[in-house]
């Protein structure tokens, strides 16, 4: 073994230094000419974004939706997760207006739960709406109605649905940012987005009409028409067994529409939805016969 | 060793064939119901568009609805009697769809009308097409799809030959069966109106080995100028399937999501063939059908001549009734079928059997973890990994079972067969299937708006 030699440590480190100094005044020309240029602006109110991704405001996702707000094709308020002081500090952030929006919230267009609306058959299969809905339509009598299987709860990212007593979903207006996962979810297309602003819901969804309708379920929309008369001129037409709202006349409609509905199947709804009003009776027994 | 008995495809399974309730009982004419229910949805493609009101008068066989394009079939009365509404109705899908309510005249000695369908002796291929166009002809092997559009394949691709299913793979039904045993010479008769519209030269009919009186019948009414060669197959589900059928018969493989037609062959039901000829025969359009009503779950096991649009109820209650341990009613096969949630729905043109079953099989079983044995890969007839796919269910991963090739499973419940986990797997595939179709439709409609934005 021969005596430690120090000089012999100087060539490798020289040859590595040497490969370092080269990489490294490269690395630095690149840096220097090949680099793309991006709006710092971006990362920033990336950050004061909440990060969850999901799509409501319209984009795919919060850097997208902060790349908008940076070029000015969005305004801060588009994202209806983050709440009024989140947007505030966008807007004073880029130095533009909040802008305006009227909160939207998923509403559930059906109100057949399991205390109103007939099963006809028993189902057993796999405990999703989407699995249930290609075996016989779930064996509920209204082909139209929820499946109560909760679909839509473990879609939700906002812990913002929540099944209830009866079976069906209710949506917390405070927590539900209109993501449209929900809308997604659901097999029978039952959730719909909506301004809060807009009161007057026809929460069913069955194209039957008059008794053939309420003998599936105690608060299906027969068709009666009542509702139609009791509201201004335009607002509500009768389609295909439905109360159809005119929501372009949002401004004139009020509760009176909903006073002589026989199945309650209209209802003017303020903050959550009541989907627990009619109790008592069995399943598929016509309340109005 | 006789090679014939081994013709089959690779792996599929052989479930208990059960057919024994019904497979020696000769075909029964059920009386008229005293109503029925004509879905203007009976077939595969666009629903047919009513050419009655309510109040019409209308003959036993009249055309009620009229086909709403190519891919459409149109609809005929299967009794006389008057017209009472065009409304929502029970659908064996499970949904309410449009269809026309007849009520049957009492006491009608339901005579139609002297031939709607001319005499096929003479006609050209596309004057036979047209006939069978008119007679509201669909494959009556399930799918329902209009007969007259595989009559007519694209310019240019010539058939070489047809295949026939005669294999009645699903346990329980005899539907088949007993049209080959009762009606061997109407099979003849359709293979041939069916050889001179595709001017296809050779024909084969392929029916599994549990139903030797069939293939012995077959073999006996083979007229001499026939070309046609009747084969045995080994029993193995799915070999009704038509891919597995072309497999089994002239070993060629059908390309992924391409026809039977890419290689030079179109695939028929043996009733839907037997029903080509009696349109002729009778000059009467499809207006009934046969249909298998057996089951543990029924009182008197029945294959029956039904008019199209009876309740099902009806059938039931012609069949004895229900037994108290009757707990599922099943719509085809117990493997593919669909469960009924509804008796008012009507019989319709795809309507193969009526499956009851008690309880004690259709036991809900726990669900256990999948313990990677392998066995569904072995059973699964398109060669897919369902472990793979389940796995990908069960964390919503539906792009990625897409690219596993999804599209290829025909939910014919192998794997969920022979998993003894009890995993429900091909529901799992069905409902992923109806999810990605969802999605894409979604998109479209999405993509359509921003073009109509931009």
């Amino acid at each position: 073994m021969s005596a430690f030699d120090p000089a012999a440590l100087l060539v490798p480190a020289g040859i590595l230094g040497g490969v370092g100094l080269v990489f490294g005044s490269l690395i630095a020309v690149a840096h220097r000419y090949l680099q793309v240029w991006e709006d710092p602006r971006i990362e920033a109110v990336a950050d004061l974004l909440p990060g969850t991704n999901c799509g409501a405001c319209g984009f795919a996702g919060c850097r997208a939706f902060a790349e908008g707000l940076v070029g000015g094709a969005a305004e801060p308020v588009g994202c209806t997760v983050s709440g009024p002081d989140e947007v505030e500090d966008v807007a004073t952030f880029l130095g533009v207006a909040a802008g305006e929006a009227v909160q939207r919230v998923a509403r559930l267009l059906c109100a057949g739960g399991s205390h109103v609306a007939l099963q006809r058959a028993e189902y057993r299969g796999l405990d999703t709406c989407s699995a249930a809905a290609s075996v016989a339509g779930g064996g509920k009598g209204c082909t139209w109605g929820c499946l109560g299987l909760a679909d839509c709860d473990v879609a939700c990212d906002f812990d913002a649905i929540h099944m209830n007593a009866v079976d069906l979903p209710v949506v917390d207006p405070e927590l539900c940012t209109a993501c449209g996962d929900c809308v997604e979810a659901c097999p029978k297309d039952l959730f719909t987005l909506m301004p809060v602003d807009q009161h007057l819901i026809v929460q069913c969804k069955s194209l039957l009409e008059g008794d053939a309708a309420e003998a599936i379920c105690q608060v299906a929309c027969t068709a009666c028409g009542r509702c139609a008369q009791d509201a201004p001129e335009g607002v509500i037409a009768m389609r295909d067994g439905l109360a159809v709202i005119d929501y372009s006349h949002n401004h004139e409609t009020s509760p009176d529409a909903t006073l002589r509905c026989p199945t309650n199947a209209i209802v003017w709804v303020e903050g959550a939805q009541t989907l627990t009003s009619l109790t008592g009776a069995a399943p598929g027994t016509p309340v109005h016969a | 060793m006789n090679t014939a008995f081994l013709r089959s495809f690779l792996h599929g399974v052989h479930p208990p064939e059960s057919k024994h309730l019904t497979a020696a009982k000769a075909i029964r004419r059920l009386p008229f119901p005293d109503e029925l229910v004509l879905p203007l949805s009976q077939h595969a493609g666009q629903p047919a568009r009513a050419i009655v009101k309510p109040g019409d008068r209308v003959e036993r066989g009249d055309k009620i609805a009229d086909a709403d394009g190519w891919v459409s079939s149109p609809v005929h009365a299967s009794a006389a009697g008057t017209v009472v509404d065009i409304e929502l109705q029970p659908h064996s899908s499970g949904s309410y769809k449009t269809a026309i309510r007849i009520a049957v005249e009492p006491h009608s000695a339901q005579i139609p009308r002297p031939r709607v369908i001319p005499d096929w002796h003479g006609l050209s291929g596309d004057e036979l097409i047209e006939a069978v166009r008119q007679g509201g002809v669909v494959g009556l092997g399930g799918a329902a799809f209009p007969t007259h559009v595989k009559l007519k394949p694209p310019e240019g691709r010539a058939i070489e030959r047809l295949v026939l299913n005669g294999c009645e793979c699903e346990p329980y039904l005899t539907t088949d069966h007993r049209t080959m045993v009762e009606y061997p010479e109407r099979v003849h008769l359709g293979l041939r109106i069916m050889m001179r519209c595709l001017g296809a030269k050779r024909a084969l009919i392929g029916v599994e080995n549990n139903k030797p009186d069939a293939i012995e019948a077959l073999r006996r009414t083979k007229p001499d100028d026939l070309e046609v060669e009747i084969l045995g197959l080994t029993v193995k589900y799915p070999q009704g399937a038509e891919k597995m059928l072309i497999k089994a018969l002239i070993d060629r493989e059908v390309p992924e999501g391409g026809l039977p037609l890419d290689v030079g062959v179109v695939v028929q039901n043996v009733a839907s063939v037997a029903t080509i000829a009696e349109v002729f025969e009778t000059g009467l359009p499809l207006i009934e059908r046969i249909v298998t009503v057996t089951g543990p779950g029924i009182r008197r096991p029945e294959n029956l001549i039904v008019p199209v649009g009876t309740r099902i109820r009806h059938l039931i209650d012609a069949c004895g009734g229900l037994t108290d341990d009757a707990a599922e009613v099943v719509l085809g096969g117990p493997m593919m079928g669909t469960a009924l949630g509804d008796l008012d729905a009507p019989v319709m043109k795809g309507t193969t059997g009526v499956v009851v079953l008690t309880e004690a099989d259709v036991r809900g079983r726990v669900t256990h973890p999948c313990i990677r044995c392998g066995r569904c890969l072995e059973a699964c007839p398109v060669f897919l990994n369902p472990q793979l796919l389940g796995s990908l269910a069960g964390k919503g991963r539906l792009d990625a079972m897409g690219d596993n090739h999804l599209g290829l499973c025909m939910v014919c419940g192998c794997c969920s067969y022979v998993c003894p986990s009890n995993i429900p797997l091909s529901q799992m595939f069905g409902a992923a299937k109806t999810d990605l179709r969802r999605k894409a439709q979604r998109e479209t409609l999405r993509g359509d708006a921003a073009g109509a934005n931009a």
